[in-house]
Order: structure tokens, then sequence, then C-alpha cells
């Protein structure tokens, strides 16, 4: 006999549940179990602004924790749709079995955001993904520091804060926001500043402008000295890389950019196909099906007018535009987008897997 | 029925080629509109009915276990036939279709979905979703006119192996999961033409092949084993069930198609026909049955054939709320809604099949009627 005993009985289990698998009918009752695909349990939504909410998630018994400062892709169903999103874990890691939470800011326009800030429910059920990112502090932590964040950019920061690894180190945190209202974690920020464990640097932009990086040589003028983590919008990210490289410290800069693939919808775009290694330029009429046959990738098809869906194929990355009604549907790695490539042509440059 | 183009009071006669093509875009904006309103209702819809289904088979298979005590055996064995009924219907057939896709959902989607049922998904979708949905009712094209095995259509040559087809129909009815699997193989053809040994009909019926002994398994060893002493009681339940479920999706579909008022198209109708003649095609080639909410939960909500044919992708709740639109617009083009309660439906559709076991009785002169190109009236 081949297998072990237990590799046996989930065999046998198998063939008792086919053409399902023994889990799906185990996801009824228990979808947080070891060995389920891992998930999450909102326990609470609390809010933190007007704007903001930090979310607290029991996850699956497969988690593996978190290191502070390390995001986690949330799964989550806005509108019936899955839409996969990252955000800071901000709790500090204790056991592997408890709660995290994550703090969402919603932004303007934000399908996912702002269902998590305003529609979101204790009880719900959200896909999770293992902790990931190098914006970490790593080995011993250095004794001076200093954290430029920018609205939720606070949010991996507060994580490695509370976690405490820092206790003793000479931190300084220069953050901006529009307003006072608008700064996630105030409170607890004003109460590290109170207690010495970080100068506070707080700029509220809407009166006092954005902060510029020259500034920095007056407001922390030991700054290019410090081991920096960054973690804001791209300009601001930007800014200060030139910055940090100009005076010859890079090294020390640690910068956190959540959405590094800026996806631009257009009108056509290079197709590539993962598998096959090919890229073809295609126009905003022609249906990706076509542009992969004429470059001669193997494509599944079928009617080739959007009824059979004997076509589909996930679309790793990019934009594509759905010809009949124009609808445009993009995708990031890891959001598990599918498209019917017979009705779907480039808006932009995309990937698919083939 | 006979093929429209031949008919002397041609259904489509009164249509301008321009008013099949507003038809079009008016169905168009139907669907435009169901697509930007789809959401976490119909999310939670399905989501529910899998939850249901897979909470009644487990209940079912759990009071099978004591089968040899006789209500048992009636529950368990009633609850077992309706759970592989909405898996089949209105959980597989419309996954497998795509009408699910957009939520995104790894585990209810078109290329991932796996059913209970003989036929491997992946060879299903082909023959029913690229074949029958894109050349429906066209004789010679769609092949489920009959399945390949019957006559269903005044122009489909007579041949005296028909004479037998009431009795084929209703053993296709009592073992339809595996017809499906043999039409899905395309069976016949191939062996008639000694394809038989071609390595992709090879690797395909491996693929049928390996699901029928999953199937068989679970069916007909696994679960009577589980059942101890009750393990014969539980054979016939099983069996049972899948006679329930067979039978009743049989008569479904049948309905779909079969019953009289329902139009065929000659195969050159279809050359370079436009969206709007494909949506007119779809209209009058599909038949739907009238009944409550349950009845349609329990055909898939098949029985809004008409709508699902227009729509094959839209979630399945969404065709009753948008039948009556779609009835308007026939209503206003002078097109017929056929429609009818499934006992009637039935009769019709098998009347068809026994009437058309023999050769016709009207000689029909082609040279009579007149042939037309298209579904497209003849210019004025």
């Amino acid at each position: 006999m081949r297998g072990s005993f237990p590799g046996r009985i989930l065999r046998l289990a198998a063939a008792v549940t086919t053409p399902l698998l023994p889990e799906d009918y185990l996801d009824l009752v228990a979808p947080l179990r070891a060995g389920a695909d891992l998930r999450g349990r909102i326990l609470a939504v609390r809010p933190e602004t007007p704007d903001a909410a930090t979310l607290v998630i029991q996850p699956g018994r497969d988690w593996r924790g978190h290191v502070p400062g390390q995001y986690v892709r949330l799964g989550v169903d806005v509108d019936g749709v899955r839409q996969w999103r990252a955000y800071s874990v901000t709790s500090a890691p204790v056991r592997r079995t408890d709660p995290i939470s994550v703090t969402v800011k919603a932004i303007p326009d934000g399908v996912v955001s702002n269902h998590l800030v305003r529609r979101a429910r204790a009880g719900t059920i959200v896909q999770l993904d293992q902790a990931q990112g190098d914006f970490v502090l790593t080995g011993q932590p250095p004794a001076r520091v200093l954290f430029v964040t920018a609205g939720s950019g606070i949010t991996p920061v507060m994580g490695m804060l509370r976690a405490g690894a820092l206790a003793g180190a000479d931190v300084v945190l220069a953050h901006s926001a529009p307003t006072a209202a608008d700064v996630i974690f105030a409170e607890e920020l004003r109460g590290l500043a109170d207690r010495g464990a970080v100068r506070l640097v707080q700029r509220h932009t809407d009166v006092d402008g954005m902060l510029g990086v020259d500034e920095l040589d007056t407001l922390v003028p030991d700054h290019l000295d410090r081991e920096t983590w960054a973690c804001g919008p791209v300009g601001l990210l930007d800014a200060l890389e030139r910055h940090w490289a100009s005076r010859g410290a890079a090294e020390r800069l640690h910068t956190e950019r959540f959405r590094p693939t800026v996806i631009t919808p257009g009108e056509g775009g290079t197709v590539t196909f993962t598998g096959s290694g090919i890229t073809v330029a295609a126009d905003g009429a022609t249906p990706i099906l076509d542009a992969g046959e004429d470059a001669g990738v193997l494509m599944p098809s079928g009617c080739r007018m959007g009824i059979c869906f004997g076509c589909v194929l996930p679309l790793r990355q990019g934009a594509v535009r759905d010809l009949r009604n124009g609808q445009l549907t993009t995708a990031v790695p890891g959001d598990g987008v599918r498209v019917q490539t017979c009705v779907s042509a480039a808006a932009g440059a995309c990937e698919l897997e083939i | 029925m006979t093929v429209i183009q031949k008919k002397t009071d041609h259904p489509i006669a009164h249509l301008s080629a321009e008013d099949i093509e507003i038809i079009g875009k008016e169905l168009d904006a139907i669907r435009d509109r169901v697509v930007a309103d789809r959401g976490e209702r119909d999310a939670a819809y399905i989501r529910r009915v899998i939850s249901t289904q897979r909470r009644l088979e487990l209940g079912s298979r759990a009071v099978l276990l004591f089968s040899l005590f006789p209500p048992a055996w009636v529950v368990g064995t009633a609850g077992l036939a309706v759970a592989k009924i909405l898996e089949n219907m209105e959980i597989g057939h419309n996954v497998l279709h795509g009408q699910w896709d957009w939520m995104r959902d790894p585990k209810i989607h078109s290329t991932s979905w796996e059913w209970d049922h003989v036929s491997p998904a992946e060879q299903w979708k082909h023959s029913h979703n690229q074949l029958h949905h894109t050349y429906t009712n066209v004789v010679g094209k769609d092949n489920d006119l009959g399945y390949g095995i019957m006559r269903v259509d005044e122009d489909q040559k007579w041949h005296p192996v028909y004479l037998g087809q009431p009795l084929w129909n209703l053993i296709n009815a009592c073992f339809f999961e595996y017809g499906i699997a043999a039409y899905d193989l395309e069976l016949g053809r191939n062996l008639r033409k000694g394809r038989h040994k071609s390595p992709e009909f090879r690797a395909r019926a491996r693929a049928v092949g390996r699901k029928i002994r999953r199937q068989v398994l679970k069916d007909y060893v696994l679960h009577p084993l589980l059942s101890g002493p009750s393990f014969l009681s539980t054979l016939a339940a099983t069996f049972t069930a899948n006679l329930i479920r067979n039978l009743w999706s049989h008569s479904v579909i049948m309905c779909g198609h079969f019953p009289e008022g329902v139009e065929t198209f000659e195969k050159r109708s279809i050359e370079g026909e436009t969206r709007g003649e494909w949506y007119v095609r779809q209209m009058l080639g599909s038949a739907n049955i009238t009944g409550s909410r349950l009845m349609h939960i329990m055909t898939g909500n098949l029985s809004f054939q008409i709508e699902h044919h227009l729509f094959p992708d839209l979630p399945s709740n969404r065709y009753q709320e948008i039948a009556p639109e779609v009835r308007a617009l026939f209503d206003r083009y002078g097109l017929k809604y056929t429609a009818g309660p499934l006992p009637k439906q039935v009769a019709s559709a098998w009347w068809k099949v026994i009437r058309l076991s023999l050769p016709d009785r009207r000689s029909t002169d082609p040279g009579a009627t007149p042939v037309r190109p298209s579904v497209l009236p003849e210019p004025a």
C-alpha cells in the first residue's frame, strides 16, 4: 500500500465525497481550521478617524504569524466580487493564535478600503495570505531611528512601535496628515511622545503644506545618520529616495510602496503570454484570443462570442476591456482574475497565463 | 416542426432587418443592466444554494446509513435525489456556464468546478456551452436536436432505426447522465468514423472512464459499505436517487427545445448571422416552463430556457426577474414566446418523439415552400 495511514484515510474520504473534497464540507462548519485555505474572521471593526478603521481579525489555524512592519493580503468580497488588497499588520505579534489587526484608510474611489471602513461587519470571513514584506526591523535594533510617514503610511510603523522592539532607541517620527482629525492613532502617538518613547514631528498638511525634504535638515538635523523607514504616497517616497541618494545615504533608507504596479488603462497595449513567453502588440479592438492565435500561442477557444467560457484564462496583471460593453477589468499578481479572451481586448499592457 | 426557412407562415417574415438589429440592441441593454447590477445579493444566493445542497446531501447520506429502516430509506432517498438535482441543475449547469465567474471566487468558477455527473465538466462545457449554445436548433449543427439518436424535426431524414426512438428516449431518460457522457464524447460518430483509436478520443474516453469509476465507487460501493447491514438498501436508495435525478433532468431538458412551437433553422441560415439574428434564433428556438418558484429552482432555472439561451452567462436567479421584460419584447415584435406547464411540455415533447419515429405522412414538396437563405426575410 502506498502512503501513510492519514494519507490513505484522506484519499478514502475524498472518494466518499467526490466530485467535491472533504474540505468543501468542512469549510461549511470550520472555515478557520488547520489545513483549510487561509482565512480570517473579522472580530471587530473599530473606527480610528472619520475615514479610517481598525479591523481585528482572527486568522485561521495555519497562520504563521508576522514580523512588525509586514503586510497581509486580504481577499474581501465587495458587491459579490473577490478583491485582494494588502494592508499593514498594526498589532504586535504575540502568539500565533492571537487575533491580528490591520488599519485601513478609505481612499477616494477605493472599492475595498471604503467597503472595509464603512461596511465591514464583525463575523465576516475574509481570505488571507501569509504575512509578507521586507519593510521590517532586522537584527539588532539600531540606536537611532527615523520614521517618515504620511496618512495611512503610519500603519506599518505603528506595528513596529507597538512591538516594542525599539524600546530604548532614539526614535523620531515625522508624520503628515491633512488635519489633526485625520491622524490615525493620534492618541496613542501622543502617549508615546509623552512617555519619551518617540520624538513626534507632526505635520498637518492642509494648514502647513506638504513636508519638503529640505525641511528635514532643520526638523531632524541628523536624519541622514538615522536608520530610516518611510511609508506614504509615491511622491513623498520618490522625493525621499532622491534626497537620501544625493546625500550618499541611500542604504539607510527603507521604503514601503503598496502599489508597485500602477495600472494605467488605455486603448490596446502589449499582451504577454507568460507560459510561452510571447509578447505581441494588440489594438483596443482586437480580442486577446485573436492576438494570441495570430502570434502562434495555443489558445483555448470556443464560441468566440462570449457565451461558452471555453477561452477563459488567468489575467496575471494588467488591464483588459470587455468589447461588448467597454467594462474595464484590472489585475495585479495574486488577484486571481480570469477573463474571457474572445471578448476582451488589451487596455494597456497585460499578461495572460498560458 | 420544420426548419423556419421552409415554412409558408414564416414566423419572422414581418420583421425587417432593422427590426432584428433593434431587438438585438434591446436585449444587449437588458444584459448590460443586469451585469451592472450584479452583486452581493446574487453572490449570497448562489452561496446559499450551494450550502443548502451540501447540507442536504450530507444529511440524506447520513440518514441512509440506516436505510434498512423503511422511513429512513424514503427520507434519505428523497433528500439525496433533491440534492443531486440541485447539484446538477441550479449549481453545476450554471457554474459551468460561467454564470458566477464574475465573483472571482476560485471555488465557484467555471474553470475549476466539477459536478456530480459521469461526464467530466471539461467535455460537457465543450459540447453544451460551445456547440449547443452557439448553434442552437440549427439542423445538422446542433446535436441536441435528438442527441444524435432521435429524430425530433421533420427536416431530419427518417430512417427505420428511428422506429425505436420512443424506447431509446425512455432508456436515455433513465440513464441520462451516461447518455450525456456518450454524447459529449460523440461516441456514436467517433465509433462510426473509426476515430476510436485516435489519441485524442482515447484520452477523452479515459477521462470519462475515470469519472464513471469515481462516481460508481462513491454511490454504489463506499456509501453502501459505510451503511454496514444496510448495504443493499443504501445501494438501492442511491440507484433510485440517481434514477429520479436522471428522469427529472431529462424531462426538463426535453422541454427546452422539443415542444411544439419551437423553431429550427437551416444550416445555411447562420452563415454571416448578425448578433440580432443570433438573438432571434435563440428567442424562437427555446421554450419555457411555467410554475412555482420551487419548480424554477429545481429546474436550475432552465424553466426560463428562453432567457437562459439569450444570456447563458447571466446568474440564473436573474432569469425570472428579466422574463417579463423579455416577454414584452416578444409581444412588441409579434414573436411567439413558447411556454407551458411541465406536464404539458413534457407530453408535447414526448408526442413529437413518438410522432417522428414514423416517416412523415404528408410528403413535403420542397419546391412548393420558399427556401430562404437566411433567417432574414427577403427584401420586398
